[in-house]
Order: structure tokens, then sequence, then C-alpha cells
């Protein structure tokens, strides 16, 4: 039921009710407090105004009471308003495991969306309605930001070889909604927008294949990659080439020269193709060129896509780096530095 | 209301500051060359306002343009930089000087009884550096202008932008030596040269204010001034401090920036809870409640304040674990300023209340920041702030803070000490009508834009939705009562320095040491070197202001 005037965006994720609630929430102290004041304000102002022009007033100096009293209350209402915006925020950041991953790349000044299936869009976002979906956001040249106004959520898009952010939502409601670059970034800043298109669930699998007809596979494409790239003359898939088998590594412990364990999730993958030398795995020699300038945007993707995809692929035990005790069966989660 | 006169009508004394001969006399040389703090004072509020001006003007064409979804004014390439060099002007030149630079300069060596500043030359080199700065960004506005946001977020600023991002950078850089020597000059002066009785709990809570923010003016600014340099060489020279191509990070410059810049703010809003501070006791002519309380908490907001820095991060994908640390920090610095509140509202309390111009001002300020201060718990809150971050909301928040409250406090402590500065009064119907007419004009412009931010319309957007225009039409219709608001006082401050009234001494009157000087004050600010033996805003033990010593309806005495 949205007036002429609305006072807030639609609902149309698993958060928007939540963040919803914490706002009226805050919003009813904040009057409650900026009425008080503005209501004594007001009273002691007729009421004590000066009747004679040498009249002094009444000289109190304090009360450790009354400044007990509001560092007190204030401070629990604060304290509050945190812990419930602590648990609204801890849900955004820790995202369930069973999501369908999207790619969302910005540049100036425009996003182009990867649907699973390989399917591009541009400026547009198709997703099912009740799903979890996870945005796994990269950027091609200054910060951007994703941010849908109707699902209460935003997040970075941060250029680098180590970075990709992800953000997750439940659309809750079909329908057509904006999404907004929040994060100033050059001429056509206000531009950079789109919709989301919430769809059921039925109508998004048949549009995705409807219209997939000019998507090419990324899996695929990446596995091209792979040979063109000459991944695969180091990469061998048995464990004994000059690189470690990337077999079953997505959602793997990595063991690094130097002891420590590295998840590897999408931004360890991308980090690794990019700027290989940042993290090297253990018994290996840093031999690998980085690729960083030499792919595309859409070709590390695919690449990365194809390096997942092979998380079914038996993992070879001789000479691999990968510690023998793979991670949960599921995808990392995405709480990462 | 009564108006009859407390004291009978005064003349200007015969020598001041603004007459004496000393040097070469009123020559604009004697001007440049002067050490005297108070003449640099005004050195400052001329070229302050000159920058307010310049900002004004910025603003004026932000809000023309955003009266249609589509722009109606400019290009979007303009457009971006209108709203930087805003900001750039407003913030950097305008609020972080305008009251410690003008009034903290005029005021703090005589509230402390003293002669002048403890480095007089080194005042006059903040105020030449100042100058230099504002050169530098004013040939950065003038040949390409700057449309890199004031935040200059890299690599944006270091690599993508094509205007003229290198002499603005060097220009803050030079700038930011102004605050630092600004800072020092007030803290060795609070140390060292207060008069004889002048303790520390006697200060004015002014004082207390400008120490807390000269705290930070040392600590902070070295950090932006770097931080911006940086940026400045990865444009000139390709190094890769931010640049994630060469290895660098983009979200260390935010961390940086941040780490000054939100302190910064702090440096805009505590000298103006100092004005706040002073004109409320004297205007209810009683004590103020709760002295130290507010003395500490001023410092209180200047140490918390540089902690929480990463706020401005929380959609960066920063570790959650640093998000609850800054929200709850966030959080805390937010007690200090309900203390200052709650405190401001409990002296007025039996008071003897008058509606003199200041106090409708300081007033508006306890209006205006309070409702600034609320908003700034909704962006404190972590799962609120996923949304409003980046939005209008964050707009209408700190124009509450920066310009709800710095800039009204900064404009109610131009009428309370205008009388001391030049010493005349102004017309105190038509100020108490421009105070009003300021009030509501700000709170028609930047109301709205917190239902513009909540519907989620982000910031820096030179077009919009058309559903988000009848707010936009409302903010601009609200800006321009603000310019009005904004004119008059300018007008009729201007108008009183010739034709205004002869204040005297202490026209309204108040219990601080520089009321007991001449109006304007001498040039070695007092004629014998005053010695303190009454308690701040004490209005009962001190008949030398000649005040009925009783309760708020205590008979006049002999009142010609």
């Amino acid at each position: 039921m949205q007036s002429q005037l609305p006072l807030y965006p639609p609902e149309a994720s698993n958060f928007a009710p939540h963040v919803d609630a914490l706002m009226i929430f805050i919003t009813s102290v904040c009057v409650f407090f900026a009425a008080g004041i503005t209501i004594a304000i007001i009273y002691f102002f007729f009421k004590y105004h000066r009747k004679q022009v040498d009249a002094i007033g009444v000289p109190i100096h304090g009360d450790p009471r009354l400044e007990a009293a509001w560092i007190i209350i204030p401070s629990i209402l604060a304290l509050a308003m945190f812990a419930w915006g602590a648990v609204v925020y801890v849900d955004y950041r820790h995202t369930p495991s069973d999501t369908l991953d999207i790619y969302v790349i910005g540049k100036q000044w425009m996003w182009k969306v990867q649907q699973p299936n390989g399917l591009k869009e541009i400026n547009e976002l198709h997703v099912p309605v009740g799903r979890n979906i996870r945005l796994i956001l990269a950027s091609e040249d200054v910060i951007h930001d994703f941010f849908v106004p109707a699902f209460r959520v935003k997040m970075d898009v941060i250029p680098g070889y180590n970075r990709y952010n992800t953000m997750w939502f439940r659309p809750t409601k079909a329908g057509r909604y904006h999404f907004f670059c929040s994060q100033y970034c050059g001429t056509n800043h206000a531009l950079m927008g789109g919709w989301v298109t919430v769809m059921e669930p039925t109508e998004y699998a048949a549009w995705l294949s409807g219209s997939g007809a000019g998507g090419a596979n990324p899996v695929a494409v990446g596995e091209k990659l792979f040979a063109e790239k000459a991944c695969i003359t180091c990469h061998l898939a048995n464990g004994t080439g000059r690189a470690p088998s990337l077999n079953g590594l997505y959602g793997a412990q990595v063991l690094l020269a130097g002891g420590a364990t590295v998840t590897a999730d999408e931004a360890y993958i991308r980090e690794s193709i990019l700027q290989p030398n940042a993290k090297i795995v253990a018994r290996y020699e840093p031999l690998m060129p980085p690729y960083q300038g030499q792919l595309t945007e859409e070709q590390d993707i695919a690449l990365t896509e194809y390096i997942k995809s092979l998380r079914s692929q038996p993992v070879p035990v001789k000479g691999s780096g990968i510690a023998p005790v793979r991670g949960d069966e599921t995808a990392p989660a995405t709480e990462k530095r | 209301m009564s108006t009859a006169p407390l004291v009978p009508e005064h003349e200007l004394p015969d020598t001041h500051y603004l007459n004496a001969t000393y040097g070469s006399g009123r020559s604009i040389r004697a001007w440049l060359l002067t050490t005297d703090h108070k003449r640099i004072a005004l050195l400052y509020l001329a070229s302050v306002t000159v920058f307010f001006f310049i900002g004004g003007i910025f603003a004026t064409m932000i809000r023309i343009h955003l009266l249609t979804p589509g722009g109606a004014l400019v290009s979007p390439e303009t457009y971006n930089k209108l709203f930087t060099m805003h900001g750039v002007a407003m913030i950097f030149f305008f609020l972080i000087p305008s009251i410690p630079a003008i009034l903290g300069n005029f005021l703090i060596p005589i509230m402390i009884g003293a002669k002048d500043l403890a480095f007089p030359k080194i005042n006059l080199l903040s105020w030449y550096i100042y100058l230099i700065g504002g050169c530098f960004v004013l040939y950065s506005f003038g040949t390409g202008g700057l449309d890199t946001g004031w935040t200059f977020y890299t690599p944006l600023s270091s690599i993508y932008s094509n205007s003229a991002v290198t002499p603005a950078v060097i220009g803050i850089f030079i700038n930011g030596f102004s605050s630092i020597l600004t800072g020092l000059n007030f803290i060795v002066t609070i140390h060292t040269m207060r008069a004889p009785g002048m303790t520390w709990f006697r200060l004015p809570l002014f004082v207390w204010a400008h120490y807390a923010t000269s705290l930070v003016m040392i600590l902070g600014t070295p950090v932006v001034a770097i931080t911006l340099l940086l940026a400045g060489l990865e444009r000139m020279f390709h190094l890769g401090f931010f640049n994630p191509s060469m290895g660098g990070d983009p979200i260390l410059f935010q961390h940086l920036f941040w780490f000054y810049s939100h302190p910064a703010v702090y440096i805009m809003i505590l000298p103006a809870m100092g004005v706040v501070s002073e004109i409320i006791p004297t205007f209810a002519r009683k004590p103020i409640f709760g002295y130290s309380f507010i003395a500490a908490s001023s410092i209180a907001i200047a140490v918390i304040g540089f902690f929480v820095w990463a706020h401005h991060m929380f959609v960066t994908g920063e570790s959650t674990y640093s998000a609850l640390a800054f929200s709850f920090l966030s959080y805390l610095v937010a007690i200090p300023s309900a203390i200052k509140v709650f405190n401001w509202t409990a002296t007025l309390y039996k008071g003897s209340i008058s509606w003199d111009p200041p106090m409708i001002y300081a007033l508006g300020f306890i209006g205006l920041f309070t409702i600034g201060g609320l908003t700034g718990l909704f962006l404190a809150c972590l799962g609120l702030d996923i949304h409003v971050h980046d939005t209008y909301f964050v707009v209408a928040h700190f124009h509450y803070i920066m310009v709800g409250g710095a800039v009204m406090g900064y404009v109610g402590g131009l009428h309370f000490w205008w009388p001391k500065i030049t010493g005349r009064l102004y017309p105190k119907a038509l100020s108490r009508f421009a105070a009003i007419v300021l009030f509501i004009g700000f709170n028609l412009t930047f109301f709205p834009q917190f239902i513009l931010g909540y519907l989620g319309m982000p910031r820096r957007y030179h077009s919009y939705p058309p559903e988000f225009q009848v707010l936009n039409v409302l903010s601009t219709a609200g800006a321009s009562i603000l310019a009005v608001g904004y004119l008059l006082p300018m007008f009729y401050l201007f108008w009183s320095m010739r034709y205004g009234k002869v204040a005297g001494p202490n026209p309204w009157p108040a219990t601080g040491l520089e009321w007991k000087t001449d109006s304007p004050p001498p040039t070695e600010n007092f004629h014998v070197t005053p010695v303190v033996d009454w308690e701040p805003y004490d209005y009962r033990n001190r008949p030398d202001l000649g005040l009925a010593a009783g309760g708020p309806l205590a008979p006049a005495h002999g009142d010609d």
C-alpha cells in the first residue's frame, strides 16, 4: 500500500522487514528524546522568560543524580540499538550455503551481470523469488556500490586482484525494483543503475533457458581458456605437474608456504590467477606469471567457474598442496578479509 | 518585553585594536603584518566569508539543478564538480577554520586574561598558509574544477578523474598546516598564559571546547595531509599506494582519510558547542548546569572521536568484527554529546531567560544538533547502515550537524560577541527574525532528505528517478528560505559596524573576562592584568554586573 508520498521503499527481501523494524525502533527512541528536549526548551523559554531587566536565575550548579541518569539511560538504549543492528548485520554478512551465485561486474558506467548458465545481462538482474541469491561483485575500474533499496542491502564493488565482495539476499516478492550505484564513481554515476526483476522460480527457469541461447556456459568457456592460456601445462589434474592440481580445490583449506592456511573461495582463486605470487602453495615454486591485465573480468570469471567446477573431481594425494581435510561440503562462507 | 537599557548610553573607547596606531597604524600594511590576534581574527573573518560565499553559490546551483529529475541546470560533469567544490570549500576552508580561527582567535586570549596568543607571529603565519592553500584550491576550481567528491576516494581521484585534482590536494595539504599551527598556538596559550586566578575549572567552556578541538587538529590533520599528498603523488608519478593494478589498496586510502575526516567533524562541532555553552548561561543568567560534565564531555568527544572512523566503511566488505567494534565505539561517542544537550536544557530551568538574538540562535542550535546527533544513531547501527549508507539520509544527517550545528553556532557566536568585536549592536528584532528564518529554512531544506535517503536516493546523483521529485523540490524551496536566513545577518551585521548603537563593555551582561574590558578591546586586551576571583557563569556574587541578586522574580532595585 504505497501512497503518493511513501516513507519507505517496497519490502521485497528477507532483510527488508528487519531493517524497517530497526528503523521504527530507533526512530521511536529518537522522536521521544527529540520531542522531550524540544518541549522542555519551549516550556522553559516561556515559563522563565525574564520579567525584569535585572533579574537573575536561580543558581543551580548541577545534580550528580541527574547526570548519572542521563548517562546511564541513553547508554542502555544505545547498547540495544547496537545489539539489534549487529544481529541484522551479522546475518547479512554470513552467506548461507545454498545460494544461487550470480556475478556482477561494475565498470564506468554500467553493470554487467552473468547468470549461472552464462547468460549475460546489462543493467538488468533477474532473480527467482524465495531463493537465496549471492552476488559476487567485481569492478573493472573504480569503486562502485550495488544498492537495491527494496532489498535494503548494498555492498561496495572494489577493484583489485584479491577482492570479490559478495552480498546475499532472498527476494520475497515478485516485481521490478530499482538498483543503483551508490558509491560515487565519476561522470555518469547517477546513470549507473537498472532494474532487478524478481520472478517466480518457474518463470525464472523458463526465462533462463529461453533466452539462454546467447550465453555461453562459463565453465565451458573457462575450460577452453584453461587450455588456451596454457594453465593446463603446469596444473596437471593428477598433481604431478609443476603447479598444484586444482581438483577439489574450491572450498578446501589450502596450506601455504610458511604454514598458513587459506580457504579457497572465489577471492582466493581470483588472486591466485591475477597475482599468483601473493600466496604460494606449500611445496611449490613461485613460477606462475601474473595474469593481471591479461584477462578480462569475464575471462577471469569463466576460469574461476571452471576451477570451481573441478571441486567434484577426485583429489590427487601426492604432491598436492591441498590439505587432506576438505572444508565442509558446501561452498565456503563468504566471510573473508 | 522590557527593553529599557540597563546601563546608560555608551561611547566607543578612544583607542582600541581597530584604530590603534602601533606599527604603521591603520594602513593596509599594518593589517597585513599585524600580530594582534584580534586583527588576525578579522582577517580570517574576511577570507572565510569569501569561501562561504563560494561554497554557497555552488550549493545554490546544486539545489536549482535538482528541481527536475533529469537535472535542470548543468551537465553531469559540471554537477559533479559543483558538489565536490561545495564540499571542499565549505569543509576545509569555511567550517574547519570558522569558529576556531575567528572567534577562538579573537576570544581565547581575552577569555583567559592574556595579552595575545603564545605565538603571535605563528598566528599570522597560519593565516597566510590558509591563504596560500586557498589559492591552490581556487586555482583548481578555476582550471578544470574538481570532480572527485570532497572525499577524494581512490582510484577515482588518483587515476580516473580528469579534473584538477593535483592543485586541490596540494592546497588542502598546505592548508592543513594552518590548522595544526592554530591548534598548537591554542594549546600552549591555554596552558601557559592564564591570568592569576584563572584555574582550569574557571575556564569558560568555550576554552575547554577549543582545547579539545586543538587536540584533534594537531593529532588528526597531519594524517589527512599526508594521505592526500600520497593520492597526489600517485596521480603525478604513478606510484602505487592505493592503485589496485599496482598492488595498492584503495581501502587503505579510506582508512587514512577517515582517520582524520571523522574527527574533523568534531573540529567543526566542538567549537560550536563551546559557543552555545557560553550563550545559554549568559541569557539564562545562571551558572551552567554540570560545568565539569560539559568540559569533560568535550575531551571525551575529542578522544573517542579518533576511534570511530571505520563506521564510514561498513559496506566496503570490512571484517564483521571490525564493523562490530566501530559500531560500538560510534554509539559510545554519542553519549558525551547527549550529556551536553541535557545539561544545556537543564540550565534553562529556573533561569531568567532573555529572548535576545544569540539565545534564539543557541536554542536553534540545540534543536538542529539534537536531530543531527540522533540521526547519527541510525548510521552507527550496522543493520540500518547497509540500507541508508551513501544515500541522502547521510547528506541530511551531516548537514544537520555541520550546518544546523556548526554554522548555527558560528552565526550565534558572531551575534553574541559582535558588540565586543565591533563595539556596536545590531538591530535585535531583525536578527531574531533572521534566526527564525534560518531555522525554518534549514529544516525545510534538509528534513525531506532524510526521507529521500530512506526511500533509496543515493547521494551525488545529477539525475534521479521521477518518484523522488516532490521531496527534492521541497528541499530546494527550503534552501531559498535558508539563503535569506544567511544573507540577512550579513547585511545587518555589516550595517551595524558603522550605524549600530554603541554597545559598551558588557551589553548583555555576561560574566566572562572578555566582558570586563572595553568594546572593542584595546590592543593589549586589558589596561591592567585582570585577577580572577569568581567562578564561571556566577551571577549571584558579581555586584559589578549591576543585577539583582535574587531569583528570576526578584524585584528590580534602583533601575534607571
